[in-house]
């Protein structure tokens, strides 16, 4: 059980959620900082830890539209916060399955900022409305990236077979 | 069934005879691109190798790239680290597809790709950068991937679980009107089916007014794909592909050149005619607002950009500095040009473009994307309305969320230069007046651009006025500036050009100039 945390429209930009002038910043480690930097009050709750990990961003279509910034996906990560949304931007879903990013498609969501969520069963169940979301997997051409808990690891693993 | 252009050059990179959409392929990558954020790529190279015992060495240092783009010259010590850790890499590692911050290989790197002859039809580039979808413009499947998917492919030289995406057919047919570009079209086409309608998708231009386009131009295409939430955009290789290589690029080599089958399998078809289409303009803030020109006019603009990879080639620039030339950027507005490479640059220089923009008030800038992304000059102020020939109008990504960002074509940002209000530039007077015409240059000019600006603008001044956007919703800060706003909103489409048409003919030009209006052939 999470809390939605916030609620988003559609084509969330990579722009939104990392801004281009943070860019120079690259580690993961450093990244989360600027998480939605330009929306200075969530911004800010972040910094000030007053967001508890695993708690949930739900969105609209299209979230991670634009830039292949990978900080984008790191920065959500790094505070360990789950994404609800309607679909992904292909490059942001891909990069976020390759940090690990915890990521759910559910094209029909319907939550609101303060809804308790959870995932049962292939589902997203709001526990506030009593409703439940069908879950969309992921592509399944990268499920053993997921399985390995990560591309990093996954990449370490073919390198050694390949050398082995 | 026959394969896409994409089918078959994965079929290609993976060595089989076939593949389809949605078959899972690990393709070998003929060209690996990256620029600053090639940091991060090191940095997570570094993390593959960790407690394997093995050295970290790239597969093949011949097929990797980096350009040096984003922020050039660096504009923070930041910055300049990260460039120095990349350079320290590239020497260990041998990598010699590297240009750095320099002014005579410099550049965008999705223009210093095509222009070295780096991307070759048929083949799979990967890029840490989304616009990578430009290259499909030279016939390639070229896509954007993350800086961790990039250490992988530097490991491995292949692509990981790759989905084989299904392909959007754009055939598009008719002659581009005068002052209607490629941007246009490909801002047409992202409005008709919005930011994610090509999502996971690939889409491949084809149709006489494709061949008809030269290489600069159908990489705006491909490009701008990308906005559409494509994997990339693809143009069948033709004999316009050859030309470019071989004339442009300096390649020698032997191409592999072909395309889709006839009887290949399509998710969807589109057919534009473009003979109809008007200017169009992305309104804020997103890619897929797209209206026509006539819908957002005399909206005032503090500042004009025009450059980047997708239109600061220099097709690009002669346009703008065809119009701009003996006229004035209108004060209260600010225009910002930068080419996308220093080729283009000194090219523009030796034609007397830079000078032309220069004398009549732009700011010419380096090579390179800083304003494009907000990261590096150029920054906009809150309220601050601006527009671009640039890929992106997000909300921030200039620079400022206070900001609002427009979308165009650069006729579209040189009409509005004049004007310092968004601007058809069909309405332009006639680029050349007959005073300020020498007898020698009217001579071997069949194009006649006079005329046909003329009848544009009959036929645009005929056209009922559609819908106005009066939304001038800031104070203009100066005098000149509000005038100019006014005129242009009460006088609608008649003849908004009109102060313009008279000043130079009033004082005629010192230099009578030879150039006729660049258009796309």
């Amino acid at each position: 059980m999470a809390k939605v945390i916030i609620k988003l429209g559609a084509d969330i930009s990579t722009d939104i959620i990392y801004p281009g002038r943070f860019m120079a910043t690259v580690l993961p480690t450093e990244t989360p900082q600027y998480c939605f930097a330009d929306m200075s009050e969530f911004n800010r709750q972040l910094k000030a830890k007053e967001i508890p990990a695993g708690s949930v961003i739900v969105a609209d279509k299209n979230f991670g539209c634009g830039s292949s910034r990978e900080q984008a996906a790191s920065c959500i990560k790094g505070w360990e916060l789950k994404v609800i949304a309607k679909d992904f931007a292909r490059i942001f879903m891909q990069n976020a399955i390759n940090l690990g990013l915890d990521m759910v498609i559910c094209p029909a969501i319907e939550a609101s900022e303060g809804d308790e969520v959870e995932i049962v069963g292939g589902k997203v169940r709001n526990l506030a409305s009593g409703k439940e979301f069908d879950i969309v997997a992921l592509p399944k051409a990268r499920q053993a990236i997921i399985d390995a808990g990560g591309l990093i690891p996954y990449t370490r693993k073919k390198i050694l077979e390949k050398r082995g | 069934m026959g394969m896409t252009m994409v089918e078959k050059i994965l079929a290609k990179a993976t060595g089989q005879a076939a593949v389809k959409a949605g078959d899972v392929v690990e393709p070998r990558i003929d060209l690996a691109m990256s620029h600053e954020n090639g940091a991060l790529v090191i940095n997570q190279f570094a993390e593959i190798y960790k407690n394997t015992g093995l050295e970290a060495k790239v597969w093949d240092p011949s097929r990797i790239a980096i350009i040096f783009d984003h922020r050039v010259p660096a504009e923070s010590s930041k910055t300049a680290t990260n460039q120095k850790k990349i350079r320290d890499f590239l020497i260990r590692q041998g990598i010699r597809k590297f240009h750095d911050i320099r002014g005579d290989e410099g550049g965008i790197c999705h223009q210093i790709l095509p222009e070295y002859g780096y991307v070759r039809p048929g083949t799979v580039l990967v890029g840490t950068d989304s616009h990578t979808t430009s290259h499909g413009a030279l016939g390639a499947f070229a896509f954007g991937i993350g800086a961790t998917e990039m250490a992988s492919v530097w490991a491995l030289g292949h692509g990981l679980n790759v989905e084989v995406p299904g392909t959007i057919k754009v055939t598009v047919k008719g002659k581009f009107p005068p002052f209607v570009l490629p941007k246009d079209l490909i801002l047409f086409l992202i409005g008709k089916i919005s930011a994610e309608g090509a999502n996971f998708k690939v889409i491949e231009f084809h149709g006489p007014a494709i061949r008809d386009m030269s290489t600069s131009g159908r990489l705006v295409l491909c490009n701008m794909s990308v906005e559409a939430g494509a994997t990339s955009g693809i143009v069948p290789p033709d004999a316009e592909t050859v030309r470019y290589l071989r004339e442009e690029a300096g390649v020698q080599d032997k191409l592999d050149l072909f395309g889709p089958d006839a009887d290949a399998a399509y998710d969807q078809v589109i057919e534009v005619d473009v003979s109809t289409l008007a200017p169009q303009i992305a309104c804020p803030h997103k890619v897929d607002n797209v209206k026509s020109v006539d819908q957002v006019t005399g909206v005032k603009v503090n500042q004009i950009v025009v450059g980047s990879c997708t239109n600061g080639r220099l097709d690009d620039i002669a346009i703008v500095a065809s119009v701009l030339k003996g006229r004035k950027v209108a004060k209260g507005t600010r225009l910002l040009v930068f080419p996308a490479s220093t080729r283009i640059f000194r090219k523009a220089l030796q034609k007397g473009y830079i000078a032309d923009l220069m004398e009549a008030g732009a700011v010419v800038m380096n090579s390179g994307c800083g304003p494009c992304l907000g990261v590096h000059q150029g920054a906009l102020a809150d309220g601050d309305f601006a527009l671009a020939t640039t890929n992106r109008n997000f909300k921030g990504r200039m620079g400022n969320p206070n900001a609002e960002v427009y979308l165009c074509s650069p006729a579209v940002a040189a009409a509005s230069a004049l004007t310092g209000v968004i601007s058809d530039p069909r309405t332009l007077p006639p680029l050349r007046l007959e005073s300020e015409k020498p007898k020698a240059a009217r001579k071997g000019q069949a194009g006649a651009p006079k005329r046909v600006v003329k009848k544009a603008v009959k036929r645009v001044a005929k056209k009922p006025a559609v819908k106005r956007v009066k939304k001038v919703t800031k104070k203009p800060a100066k005098k000149p500036a509000k005038k100019v706003v006014k005129k242009s909103v009460k006088k609608a489409t008649k003849r908004p050009f009109k102060k313009q048409v008279k000043k130079p003919s009033k004082k005629p030009l010192k230099k009578p100039s030879l150039k006729t209006p660049k258009r796309r052939k």
